[in-house]
């Protein structure tokens, strides 16, 4: 059975109302239509035209693939069409998604979600200016709010004007206290106290805030290890997760920001915001296929509930399945 | 490869033509298939860049190119300078209205800048045109925001004007108003982020637009942004009619190719660049700049131009006999680093350099210091030590240590740096001997061999 037959297949059992597909379907329906739709209409007639791999080239480099991994990309599919004797478009499509995803789609039942061994368990979320962190913490502590959790905010991001307020706003919402410090204090001071006090109220989660920094400058990258260290101090094995929030509009620097990020304090996963945009995400490749950082959520709206989980079937079936 | 720096890639394709007198078809190719490369991963529009790519070769292949001594120096010129017409060349500045305040509004996608540019700009008109400015709060949905612009208002001394959550427009509106009739002399609108394809959204904007006619309307896109860049571009200059760009964190590594894409696509002039965290790091945009770090090359054509003109061709050949008969003397070393020093100094002379823009600035410091100290030392030397520094024994040494206010060990420095450059002599003989041409390797910056 081809890919798409094979998740159309898979989801159409479940309930179609289902919360998490409709989320996936609606915000990848810009994507799919800037990249499904351009595949599908590279040929009217379902042959693979003999320009087939140039367009393809185009449509991979303006999905934010890059140059490099588009050719690999490419160079492969042209290996598996002649081998395996491709004749149509739709059957060629569908191995180019193949192995495009192949990454991603190699390990069965993988949990993208926080595991919950310890508590507290700390989450410290980094990342360049602008991407969302303080609105993806928000989300992500709402999602687990609403696993029954204790969740406990730190608003380490001391520097940029409105930031604490910010997320003490999201703290008033979401009813949950935000530890602060003063303006322009040590952020990781902030921290600390956070850990400490996120140990004595026994919280399930604490979601360390970081200021926005280009991972160019090399201080604040140092900052970003010591707050780490320092909140080891208080609680050993912290911090559990450290995601790097990137942006889906981000061109080929993404992957240069997640090796220098990864590199001053190892990421375990991405978050990936702003998908329902029309940008069509490629970055979400290269970080997996250079860094192999596991993409672990996805920001697919702007209500609270639009952060899912990642998962590679209910992606491929938003982007690409035709209802 | 994806991290590797364009800057490598450039060098290496420039060091491949070296060498090769005249450019041929084939290695013509290659040279534009490279750039090409460049330009993708610098995230500049496909489609752009093939148009690009063309226009070089067009021109590259000409007759004037193929008879030129130096192909590399040539194609490097012919692609600065197409890029440089692609990005605009002239600088576009912002006109003020005599008699009433200027109006502008920022906007585009969540998370670009237009807070943080708001204050930037506020603080460029306060302080360098003391204009009197008042900063509106049009953002009333993200959190914080209208606080964050508050706090920003209070570092620049502007004053702030919100109604709290209520409609943009209405708050543009009443702005507009108190900005006219207490005779200010600018407003800002920040508006809350965005994306292209909310209508909603985006009619709140073209409404604004005909409430308060604003003189300039600004877009601003990440320096980060990705291949998507030039549709957000396209769809807000289409419903708003935009005046301009402006283009943030530009002091991140990242390329700024979009750039490129949207002054090419929508003919909207790039108008400023923010190049830092605070307030006052915002630049008017330089097309040629954007054209170096684009592709990566440092200023490298400038450091061409500089190169020919500053160096005494004909010393130079002078030195290189010296050296090469074995009569290099201290004075020549010296006069080989007033040289170099003459093109500036050496930190920017690094900076344009590609394959060189991830040195600190503490190594620079370091090379620069260490020029500083060859000279005073060298200065403080009689003229028969500089013609024979082997005299040099210790209490000379002492002496133009205490002369020069350093120390034997820096003397003693100077003197291994001295017969370092005299042992490449010997390299420079084979160099010569295999028809090398351009500077020998003896010739390397005092201080970064």
């Amino acid at each position: 059975m081809g890919l798409f037959s094979f998740l159309k297949e898979k989801f159409s059992h479940k309930d179609k109302s289902s919360d998490s597909i409709l989320t996936y379907d609606k915000g990848l329906k810009k994507a799919k239509k800037a990249f499904t739709d351009k595949i599908n209409d590279i040929s009217k007639d379902d042959s693979i035209p003999s320009n087939y791999f140039d367009k393809l080239e185009e449509i991979l480099i303006e999905a934010d693939v890059g140059i490099t991994l588009t050719t690999e990309i490419i160079n492969n599919l042209a290996k598996t069409i002649r081998e395996n004797k491709i004749k149509t478009l739709h059957e060629a499509n569908e191995a180019l998604v193949s192995e495009m995803f192949k990454d991603y789609m190699k390990e069965e039942n993988i949990v993208n979600d926080i595991t919950f061994k310890e508590s507290p368990t700390v989450l410290l979320v980094v990342g360049v200016n602008g991407v969302g962190k303080t609105t993806s913490i928000a989300k992500l502590a709402n999602r687990y709010l609403k696993m029954n959790k204790t969740v406990m905010l730190a608003a380490a991001d001391t520097f940029r004007a409105g930031a604490i307020e910010q997320l003490k706003e999201w703290g008033n919402r979401l009813k949950i206290e935000v530890v602060t410090g003063a303006v322009n204090s040590d952020p990781a001071s902030v921290a600390y106290l956070a850990a400490k006090k996120a140990k004595e109220q026994k919280v399930d989660l604490l979601i360390v805030d970081t200021a926005g920094r280009l991972q160019t400058k090399t201080n604040l990258m140092n900052e970003l290890s010591k707050i780490s260290r320092v909140i080891s101090k208080e609680i050993p094995n912290a911090p559990h997760e450290t995601f790097l929030i990137l942006d889906a509009t981000t061109g080929q620097n993404g992957v240069i920001q997640a090796k220098a990020f990864n590199e001053a304090t190892k990421i375990t996963g991405a978050v990936i915001t702003k998908m329902d945009g029309t940008s069509k995400g490629g970055i979400l490749l290269a970080i997996r296929h250079d860094l192999n950082i596991p993409v672990r959520f996805i920001g697919l709206g702007e209500t609270l509930d639009d952060l899912k989980e990642f998962d590679i079937n209910l992606y491929l079936h938003g982007l690409c399945v035709e209802e | 490869m994806a991290f590797e720096a364009l800057t490598d890639k450039f060098s290496s394709i420039i060091k491949r033509l070296k060498g090769e007198t005249y450019l041929t078809e084939k290695n013509m190719d290659e040279m534009l298939k490279s750039i090409r490369l460049a330009l993708l991963d610098a995230d500049v529009n496909y489609k752009v860049v093939k148009e690009f790519v063309n226009n070089v070769k067009e021109k590259a292949v000409g007759q004037e190119v193929y008879k030129k001594v130096n192909p590399s120096q040539m194609i490097t010129k012919i692609v600065h300078d197409e890029l440089v017409t692609l990005l605009g060349s002239t600088d576009s500045e912002i006109k003020y209205p005599t008699t009433r305040p200027i109006i502008i509004m920022l906007v585009g996608l969540q998370g670009t800048g237009k807070t943080t540019t708001a204050g930037k700009i506020t603080k460029y008109l306060q302080e360098k045109l003391h204009k009197k400015t008042i900063l509106a709060a049009c953002d009333i949905y993200r959190p914080a925001a209208i606080d964050q612009l508050e706090q920003i208002a209070k570092q620049v001394n502007a004053t702030f004007f919100s109604l709290g959550k209520e409609n943009p427009v209405t708050i543009a509106k009443k702005a507009k108003e108190l900005a006219f009739n207490e005779h200010y002399d600018a407003l800002i609108l920040d508006t809350a982020g965005r994306l292209q394809i909310d209508e909603a959204l985006m009619d709140e904007l073209k409404n604004i637009k005909a409430e308060v006619s604003p003189d300039e309307i600004l877009l601003l896109v990440d320096a980060a942004s990705g291949q998507d860049a030039i549709n957000v571009a396209l769809t807000f200059n289409e419903k708003l009619g935009l005046t301009g760009c402006i283009m943030s964190k530009l002091d991140g590594d990242a390329r700024g190719g979009a750039s490129l894409s949207i002054r090419h696509l929508t003919n909207v002039p790039i108008k400023f660049v923010g190049v830092g965290e605070k307030l006052n790091d915002l630049d008017a945009f330089h097309p040629n700049r954007m054209a170096d770090r684009i592709l990566g090359m440092g200023d490298v054509v400038t450091l061409v131009e500089k190169v020919k003109d500053e160096i005494d061709e004909k010393a130079m050949a002078k030195e290189t006999e010296k050296m090469m008969s074995g009569s290099f003397t201290l004075d020549d070393m010296l006069h080989q680093m007033k040289q170099v020093k003459r093109l500036g100094s050496i930190s920017s002379i690094l900076k344009m350099i590609p394959g060189m823009p991830k040195i600190t600035d503490e190594q620079k410091e370091k090379a620069e210091q260490e020029m500083k100290n060859f000279e005073v030392i060298i200065n403080s030397m009689t003229r028969e030590e500089r013609m024979h520094p082997e005299i040099l024994k210790n209490s000379r040494k002492i002496r133009i240590a205490k002369g020069s206010g350093k120390t034997s060990y820096d003397i003693n420095r100077v003197l291994k740096k001295y017969e370092q450059m005299k042992e490449v002599t010997k390299r420079m003989k084979d160099y010569k001997k295999n028809g090398g041409r351009g500077l020998p390797p003896g010739m390397n910056f005092p201080g970064t061999m």
